[in-house]
């Protein structure tokens, strides 16, 4: 058997750290995302979109491909204006796929002072194949 | 200095196994309410209205991390059938082709299949933005994956963790016998 070299260790090492740094946000769900760039600066909570609820109903590619959303958070400039113009959210958030945009709390609906960002523990306490 | 790296990294990886997550009892509350997940307003006026985690996540396959679920089988398996488009005219592409990466240093050879991920992804999301179309042409390393370059542009944040080695390093080196790159019989393991 090979000995195992010095990069294996590096990146045991990189893991580790990374799972550190992870541990802080354990209770949101795996990949929820956090939208605030406008939000509370407009007085309105900050959004909280949970993908795992959306790709229950759509796959990846209709969000990420279709509807222009890049794969980075805060990478696109989303506001109410072109939400209700039909883009964005705004393509099924419609009252017609989904519900519209007269319930804003159900999207506004995180705390205060929320910075935008992806979030999630993976709640992975260790590799879970090995 | 080589021999302290090596007894961290061990005591990680005892720490890591010794903790890790007993196989999953199919229940509501492996998964955090909304109320209580540290991103939701417990007083915000519509967070009843909102569907719980762990109401539709305890139907489907389990797994032990990420969502805890494994939504590639959940998809085969037609636990869930998610819209694949919204524009009647988007053409649906699905390749199913398997693709092997060598050059892993000491770690496992890579099988990447591309059905499990144009199940879900357009091929735009990835050519040629991510990866070059030709193979062996885009030149990542693991490095780059745990900083959320490349795979790790979904891996880590929406799709499997990177703690999953295994899944993708699943090819052992001193058995694989045929070529590297694209295979031509697809229908590797998801």
């Amino acid at each position: 058997m090979k000995p195992i070299g010095r990069g294996f260790w590096r990146l045991t090492m990189a893991l580790a750290l990374a799972l550190c740094l992870g541990m802080d946000a354990a209770l949101a769900e795996y990949a929820d995302v956090v939208l605030n760039s406008q939000a509370e600066a407009q007085g309105v909570r900050p959004v909280i979109y949970p993908h795992w609820f959306h790709r229950i109903r759509f796959r990846c590619k209709v969000c990420h491909n279709e509807l222009g959303f890049e794969m980075k958070v805060g990478s696109n400039q989303i506001d109410m204006n072109k939400i209700l113009d039909g883009k964005f959210c705004g393509m099924c958030h419609n009252g017609d796929i989904a519900w519209g945009t007269e319930f804003c709390d159900r999207c506004h609906s995180g705390l205060p002072g929320l910075q935008t960002g992806i979030r999630g523990g993976s709640k992975s306490t260790g590799p879970g194949e090995y | 200095m080589n021999a302290l790296l090596k007894f961290l990294a061990v005591t990680w990886t005892v720490l890591l196994w010794s903790t890790a997550p007993v196989p999953a009892v199919a229940g509501p509350e492996k998964w955090s309410p909304l109320e209580k997940d540290g991103l939701h307003d417990p007083q915000g006026p519509a967070i009843h209205e909102l569907q719980q985690p762990g109401e539709a996540l305890s139907q489907m396959p389990p797994d032990s991390v990420g969502n805890q679920v494994r939504w590639v089988e959940a998809l085969r398996k037609g636990t869930i059938n998610p819209r694949t488009n919204i524009l009647p005219e988007t053409k649906i592409q699905v390749l199913d082709q398997d693709l092997i990466y060598g050059n892993t240093g000491d770690n496992w050879f890579v099988l990447f299949p591309h059905k499990a991920h144009t199940e879900w992804l357009d091929c735009a999301n990835c050519h040629e933005r991510i990866f070059k179309t030709k193979f062996g042409a885009t030149g990542f390393k693991m490095m780059d994956i745990l900083a959320g370059k490349a795979c790790g542009q979904c891996h880590g944040a929406v799709s499997f963790p990177l703690t999953e080695c295994r899944r993708c390093h699943s090819i052992d080196p001193g058995t694989f016998k045929g070529k590297l790159g694209a295979q031509q019989a697809a229908g590797g393991k998801p």
